[in-house]
């Protein structure tokens, strides 16, 4: 039975462009209090545009229906549960909106005189003490715009750390677990990427990579707790293997909603790590973005922090340019600062111990899940979970029924679906991540939820492979979609 | 839940980290406080940062008013508090809502397509330059002197670990544009861009065509760059760019002290493949009903791995929405009329001072300034912030000030930008004697 959802009536809407109509319009500007300019001469003529072929001319009522009749075709956190593994969909605190907007934060110009912005230096400056305590780590920079930037930043400083000591060496070695974004952040590095394999519990294998590790490696990325939600106890050795060959610890800070008053991995081995605020620090995923992803670092490596780097000085708080050994910019200006804000406002709402509480419940969490339904599907590595667990589809791939169609027909249930066919090391994923959000009703339901279509899967399969059916939009057809792009309305 | 668990406490849950890798005390951040003090606390904060003080400072971020309907819509939890649209039967809200933004950055740009958002401009430049390396394999980049100062950095960045080389071109001392001979001189069949900006970092209408017959000659692509979008609703569309990479702030996005913000690439059908970041595509549902989903993702890196176009991940979709509401609210006849209040009051302010550069200009341009720290000082005690000195990045350019104004400057305010230069050019003449 499908208790978390039933359906209801959902508008239709057209595109802008469709809705369209000539000299239809939503502003009001204020009348010029200069006079007005003769475009063609102070641009000349052929700088002037001709109008905007096909851009939209609609009035605000039909402004606003267009948009919150869109909004109304998205699931969302808000609505419930929203599982998806490594990605961290906690609840997006209100306060953290509202501060963010605050004029003196929000209409702030990156280029003001420095003490006139001593508000805005000093939230950085809180930030990146806040994040050093949790990570352990000595030295940071907030400029990254997001995760897989921040993961760019780290790499970049690995390089230039073992550059500073002869050479920048070749390789980067990197978990079959890890997250896409870790080779090809390699590579953008300018690194050749090894994959090295995973061991029966899931963990990067000890022996293996005592093997693997030479004088061409510049550094491991690890994921901990990897993308299995397990945690790789062996972490400390790990590190020990590297730094004995001179390669550096770099830690995909992804899963730190894990870790965070539980164990820092400064104090474990990890060179370089970078944070994902929008994930662990409840900032909101906003359909994709924005993001912001700082990397943390042992003292070693801080003079090639990018720059300006954020110091005090005669009592203020300066960006500092003066940096000879920085990797140089990876952003124009100091990073998402609003999100900065949001994430701020976070840590102190939880304060220390509210953290290490998240971290438990998240943990609690993702645990009761996991025995609520282990049952029911296979759980290809035993190794206890910490924030997220995987599942693999094996038992309902045996009634023709995959993982992503189990993930379909959840959308029936009320829910968003888990995270699909990753890692990539279990066949047939299904990756669960609660996170600390959820309380024991939601949770209970999505058990409900995925033992009933696992009875499904038996007696009625056809049902799920054919689901989502009470969705506005039924299953949609991706491969037309790239077989012959279409990616743009024309009229 | 703990004995569902199978443990009979939270510690338990933890058991099997190694005791040696475990923090054995508390963090040492403060006990987590109240809705209330958080909001005064950051009251507090914003109260340091020069708060209602009028601003002419542009430079890749301006001030612009931000149509209260743009918070109304991205206040929505739909589109808030929802992921990337992977799961396109429950996204269909985002994804429209970037197929529209998609179409009306190609409207706006002259281009065939355009991608779902980058972090921002600056490295929505870097990426369309690692682009133009992947179309035509050439490892050599040309990119203007007038090219934003910190967009070239990040450049530099993202060049020298990829082994590619970044060479500068000059600009005209007298119009402030591009020196189109100095880039001519400089064109081999090394180069794989051209990189210029339009309106460039002095506020100088660049030549975007002749730019791109010169790279066109060379065999090179040309790679045009905006960081004031506003100037889109105006000027001609860079339509003989090969790529397109600009940023969005003006769009509904308050300067935020630099971010966040949103960077865009558009470019020509030819090279789609090519392109980083999320795409949005039109397809059907199993009822025939129009869908929308995220596509080509074969060229993104949680496919392709180490041989993805780019590691880009999260991108800016909700500063893209913010966007796409602006470009809504003002729609087509308002964007020009948004454009032209620019131009306006920009010129306004340009005529009562000495301009440093003769060429054509949108809302920003470079004044002479002698004296110019006193001219600020001067001003600050007004509650006005002046124009940006931009000798620390141009040497050339001492006693220089580069100032924008948009349709939030205020005449008053610009009269006394006006004066307290002129004041400060007399008192530094005074003191030359």
């Amino acid at each position: 039975m499908i208790r978390k959802a039933r359906t209801h009536v959902s508008q239709n809407e057209p595109l802008l462009f469709e809705i369209s109509s000539p000299g239809k319009a939503g502003y009001q500007l204020p009348e010029l209090d200069v006079p007005a300019v003769d475009t063609e001469a102070a641009l000349g003529g052929a700088n002037v545009r001709s109008e905007i072929v096909g851009f939209p001319e609609v009035s605000e009522v039909e402004a606003i229906r267009h948009f919150t009749r869109l909004s109304t075709w998205n699931y969302a956190i808000d609505l419930g549960m929203y599982p998806l593994g490594s990605c961290t969909m906690k609840y997006n605190p209100r306060v953290n909106e509202q501060v963010a907007r605050i004029d003196g934060l929000a209409w702030l110009h990156p280029y003001q005189p420095q003490h006139l912005a001593q508000g805005a230096l000093e939230v950085m400056a809180r930030l990146e003490a806040a994040l050093a305590e949790i990570t352990g780590m000595d030295a940071m920079t907030l400029q990254p715009a997001a995760g897989a930037h921040g993961e760019m930043t780290g790499i970049l400083l690995v390089r230039a750390l073992l550059e500073s000591r002869g050479a920048a060496r070749k390789k980067i070695l990197i978990p079959d677990s890890a997250h896409g974004t870790n080779p090809a952040t390699a590579a953008i590095a300018g690194y050749q990427v090894v994959n090295i394999r995973s061991n029966a519990q899931g963990m990067i294998d000890v022996e293996n990579l005592a093997a693997t590790v030479d004088e061409d490696v510049a550094a491991l990325m690890i994921t901990n707790p990897n993308t299995l939600g397990v945690f790789e106890r062996n972490v400390r050795r790990i590190a020990e293997i590297l730094h004995a060959k001179g390669a550096l610890l770099y830690m995909d800070g992804a899963n730190m909603n894990a870790l965070a008053g539980i164990m820092r991995p400064g104090d474990n081995g990890v060179d370089v790590m970078h944070l994902n605020l929008h994930k662990t620090f409840s900032t909101p995923h906003g359909g994709g973005g924005p993001g912001s992803g700082p990397v943390a670092v042992k003292a070693e490596i801080e003079p090639f922090l990018p720059a300006p780097r954020l110091v005090r000085m005669d009592g203020l708080w300066r960006l500092d340019n003066n940096r000879p050994r920085s990797i140089g910019r990876v952003r124009a200006f100091y990073g998402n600062f609003g999100v900065m804000v949001r994430a701020l406002a976070y840590i102190m709402a939880h304060g220390g111990e509210g953290l290490r509480r998240a971290t438990t419940d998240a943990v609690l969490n993702a645990t009761y899940i996991r025995k609520g339904i282990e049952d029911h599907y296979d759980l290809p590595h035993d190794a206890p979970s910490m924030h997220e667990c995987v599942f693999s589809d094996s038992r309902q791939a045996a009634r023709g029924v995959r993982t992503g169609d189990i993930a379909k027909r959840l959308i029936d249930y009320g829910f968003h679906p888990y995270t699909v066919s990753f890692p990539l090391i279990v066949h047939g994923a299904l990756m669960i991540e609660p996170t600390e959000t959820e309380s024991k009703r939601e949770l209970d339901l999505f058990i409900e939820a995925m033992i009933s279509i696992a009875k499904e899967v038996e007696e009625n399969p056809d049902l799920v492979l054919k689901a989502p059916h009470n969705t506005r939009t039924s299953r949609v057809d991706e491969v037309a979609a790239a077989r012959k792009p279409v990616l743009r309305w024309k009229p | 839940m703990l004995a569902a668990c199978g443990v009979s406490s939270l510690e338990d849950l933890f058991a099997h980290l190694p005791e040696e890798v475990r923090l054995k005390r508390p963090l040492a951040i403060e006990n987590g406080k109240s809705e209330y003090e958080i909001v005064d606390t950051f009251r507090a904060l914003g109260a340091r940062n020069a708060e209602g003080y009028a601003c002419f400072l542009g430079a890749g971020s301006y001030f612009h008013y931000r149509p209260v309907l743009v918070d109304a819509v991205v206040s929505r939890s739909e589109f808030l508090t929802s992921y990337t649209p992977y799961q396109a039967e429950i996204s269909q809200g985002t994804l429209t809502s970037i197929f529209e933004f998609q179409t009306m950055m190609c409207q706006l740009t002259g281009m065939d397509v355009a991608n779902a958002s980058m972090y921002d401009g600056s490295t929505a430049m870097a990426e369309a330059a690692l682009m133009a390396v992947r179309i035509n394999g050439r490892r050599k980049l040309l990119v203007a002197r007038t090219v934003h100062p910190e967009y070239r950095q990040v450049l530099a960045t993202y060049a020298r670990n990829q082994d590619l080389t970044v060479e500068e071109f000059e600009y005209d001392r007298e119009t402030g544009g591009a020196d189109l001979a100095d880039l001519a001189a400089k064109l081999s069949p090394e180069v794989a861009a051209v990189i210029l900006q339009s309106p460039n970092f002095f506020g100088i209408v660049e030549d975007v065509r002749a730019a791109a017959e010169a790279a066109h000659g060379a065999g090179a692509l040309l790679v045009d760059v905006f960081t004031e979008a506003v100037a889109l609703g105006l000027l001609s569309p860079p339509a003989e760019a090969d790529i397109v990479a600009g940023e969005l702030q003006s769009f509904a996005l308050p300067p935020s002290y630099g971010g966040p913000y949103a960077g865009v690439i558009a470019t020509k059908d030819r090279f789609v493949r090519q392109i980083p970041g999320r795409l949005v595509g039109e397809t059907v549902d199993t009822n025939g009903n129009r869908a929308f989903c995220l596509t080509l993702a074969t060229r993104e890196q949680h496919i392709r791995r180490e041989k993805a176009t780019s590691n880009i991940c999260t991108n800016q979709a909700l500063i893209a929405l913010m966007a796409t509401v602006f470009m809504t609210v003002y729609g087509k006849q308002g964007l020009r009329e948004l454009a032209e209040q620019n131009l306006a009051k920009a010129h306004y302010l340009a005529s009562k001072v000495l301009l440093r550069f003769s060429g054509p200009f949108f809302n920003e341009f470079v004044a002479a300034a002698e004296g110019i720290d006193a001219a600020n000082e001067a001003l600050l005690e007004k509650r006005i912030i002046g124009g940006l000195t931009i000798e620390c990045w141009y040497r050339e350019l001492p006693n220089a000030t580069l100032l924008a104004a948009t349709e939030m400057s205020r005449r008053a305010d610009m009269d006394a930008v006006a004066q307290a230069l002129a004041q400060a050019r007399e008192l530094s003449k005074v003191g030359a004697r």
